[in-house]
């Protein structure tokens, strides 16, 4: 099998502030194979842009050791540098620069000549959609537009890993649609990409692998389907009025029923075959006089899996 | 070679920004040019009338502070620009590239020397009319002495922004070191004025050196040691910074 792109092991940073500590990263083993386009998932705060920026050389671990586009991150981070791509979330451009003047630097800055580097610049301009807006400077820009132009300059050395930090916040939809299939167009030119969001729905229409993290660790990994299939079976979720607790009891016991938990005051059932066990969860509360005030049923999403792993569930903190 | 190439890449960017955005350098002349014309010619009067006032006219003495003056505040703030860089992302951005961490420094430092050159020599052209009497060669030297002083105090400036990064720490902190060392400097009027407890306080001010040297070049005066004192002052002063300020862009940022 080919070299993995990135490949770190017990990656680990804390930062020391006045006084106390904080364990941004806490050992986090990751596998990304070539040409795939990798997300890493969590909420704001897990550690995802810390562990970006030491992938990226930004910042230096305080354990752990990792292979990025096949150099050791520790020991060649000149060469690391070399082979990789990387966009911040807020990008890197001035808004006193023409798009054109941002592209043809950074190529230069990799060491290609001038007239290179222009010729380079209009590619990256063709498929980014933004020849017309070349000569005009950056603060003019859109939203979208300036985001593009954000991975053209980190794609101007044709990188086989670009790193992108939530390339999609902020974006409208239709600006964020467009982006995605940007990103598909990468990979299918032979870039891996390996991307940071909290988006649920990103992560899932967009990623062929992925990863999930929460305070520092990982608590997940998989591609999309095999992390909902993780989650076997369907999800009910129900509202009930007064004592929850007898209800919880009652559903933990019924048959289908492989799990059941309580969070805000709602109950969420992982249940076998979901629409042979909805009637009956039904019959059972009814009969108890515990008749629950909603009832849904649906096929797992990341928002499940995410809850399922850390008792919280990402929509709340995204929205 | 590759560090003198990305300088030149990193040098032609800045120059590019600011050559659009010439505020800065427009408001920088401004303040010595205004200076010059409501407040040399009551020098000059003075001069005429008053002991202790080194050799050569007012002119002469009042025109080499003014270019020491400029270096000091043109240099000393240009960590502003930096600070907008960070914001934008651009400082990041260029760490995760090939790119020679000294050349960040060098780069942007050039820029603000030659700047500074160019705003001495339009300076000195807009002071000879008023009776500014110049050694060439002095004034070519005195040229050279002014990068160096952009070269102590542009790094320095780069640094404390690199440190800082926020604008509202920024200033406070530069007028706070600028000011003392612009007045105890012998700028505006020569400090051989001033009662001995200032004048004690001045020679720690490593650019009353510049700015004596600077006096002595104007009027064409190479062997007066105060020159070599000068010269040889800013040049360790300008390696000094240059090392610190490299170091303040190659440390990772957290």
């Amino acid at each position: 099998m080919t070299e993995l792109m990135v490949e770190t092991h017990g990656l680990r940073r804390t930062f020391k502030g006045r006084g106390k500590t904080v364990e941004a990263v806490r050992g986090v083993d990751l596998r990304v194979a070539p040409g795939e386009i990798f997300g890493f998932l969590g909420p704001n705060g897990a550690g995802k842009t810390t562990t970006l920026r030491m992938l990226a050389t930004l910042i230096e671990p305080t354990e752990g050791t990792a292979l990025v586009a096949g150099a050791d991150l520790r020991r060649e981070p000149g060469r690391v540098r070399e082979r990789i791509g990387y966009v911040a979330q807020g990008g890197g451009s001035d808004p006193g620069m023409t798009g054109r003047g941002e592209l043809v630097i950074q190529g230069r800055l990799f060491g290609l000549a001038r007239k290179e580097a222009e010729r380079r610049a209009v590619e990256v301009l063709e498929a980014l959609d933004l020849v017309e807006a070349a000569d005009r400077t950056v603060g003019t820009y859109s939203g979208g537009m300036r985001r593009r132009l954000d991975i053209g300059i980190g794609m101007i050395h044709r990188p086989r890993l670009l790193f992108l930090d939530e390339p999609t916040t902020g974006l409208d939809p239709q600006a964020r649609a467009h982006l995605w299939d940007e990103i598909r167009r990468l990979r299918d030119g032979g870039a891996t990409i390996f991307l940071t969001t909290h988006y649920l729905e990103e992560a899932d229409a967009l990623c062929d692998s992925l990863a999930i993290i929460d305070h520092g660790l990982i608590v997940a990994e998989g591609t999309p389907i095999e992390l909902k299939r993780a989650i076997a079976g369907d999800v009910v979720t129900l509202g009930l009025n007064g004592s929850t607790d007898g209800a919880l009891n009652l559903l933990r016991s019924a048959p289908r029923v492989r799990e059941a938990e309580l969070s805000d005051g709602t109950v969420r059932l992982y249940v076998e075959d979901g629409d042979l066990a909805l009637p009956e969860l039904l019959r059972l509360l009814d009969g108890a006089g515990m008749p629950p005030s909603s009832i849904s049923l649906h096929r797992p999403s990341l928002d499940d899996v995410f809850l399922r792993q850390t008792g919280r569930s990402l929509r709340d903190e995204a929205a | 070679m590759k560090l003198i190439r990305d300088t030149w890449l990193i040098y032609e960017r800045s120059m590019y920004l600011t050559l659009h955005n010439p505020v800065w350098v427009v408001l920088g002349l401004g303040q010595p040019l205004v200076l010059l014309l409501f407040f040399g010619p009551i020098l000059n009067s003075v001069a005429v009338s008053s002991a202790g006032f080194p050799p050569g006219g007012a002119f002469n003495v009042f025109v080499p502070g003014l270019l020491i003056q400029i270096a000091l505040f043109g240099a000393a703030f240009v960590g502003f620009g930096l600070v907008a860089e960070l914001r934008y992302g651009v400082v990041e951005r260029m760490r995760v590239t090939p790119l020679s961490r000294a050349a960040m420094l060098l780069g942007r430092s050039l820029r603000d020397v030659v700047i500074l050159v160019a705003q001495g020599l339009l300076l000195v052209l807009v002071a000879l009319p008023f009776g500014l009497r110049i050694d060439p060669a002095g004034f070519v030297v005195s040229l050279g002495l002014l990068a160096l002083v952009g070269l102590v105090m542009a790094p320095i400036s780069y640094s404390l922004a690199l440190m800082l990064k926020s604008e509202d720490a920024l200033a406070p902190l530069l007028n706070g070191i600028s000011l003392p060392l612009l007045l105890l400097s012998g700028i505006l009027l020569p400090m051989a004025l001033a009662p001995d407890w200032l004048q004690a306080l001045a020679k720690l001010d490593p650019l009353s050196y510049a700015v004596t040297a600077i006096r002595a070049l104007f009027n064409g005066r190479f062997a007066d040691p105060a020159v070599a004192t000068g010269v040889g002052l800013m040049a360790v002063l300008a390696a000094l910074a240059i090392v610190a300020g490299r170091r303040a862009f190659a440390r990772a940022a957290a």
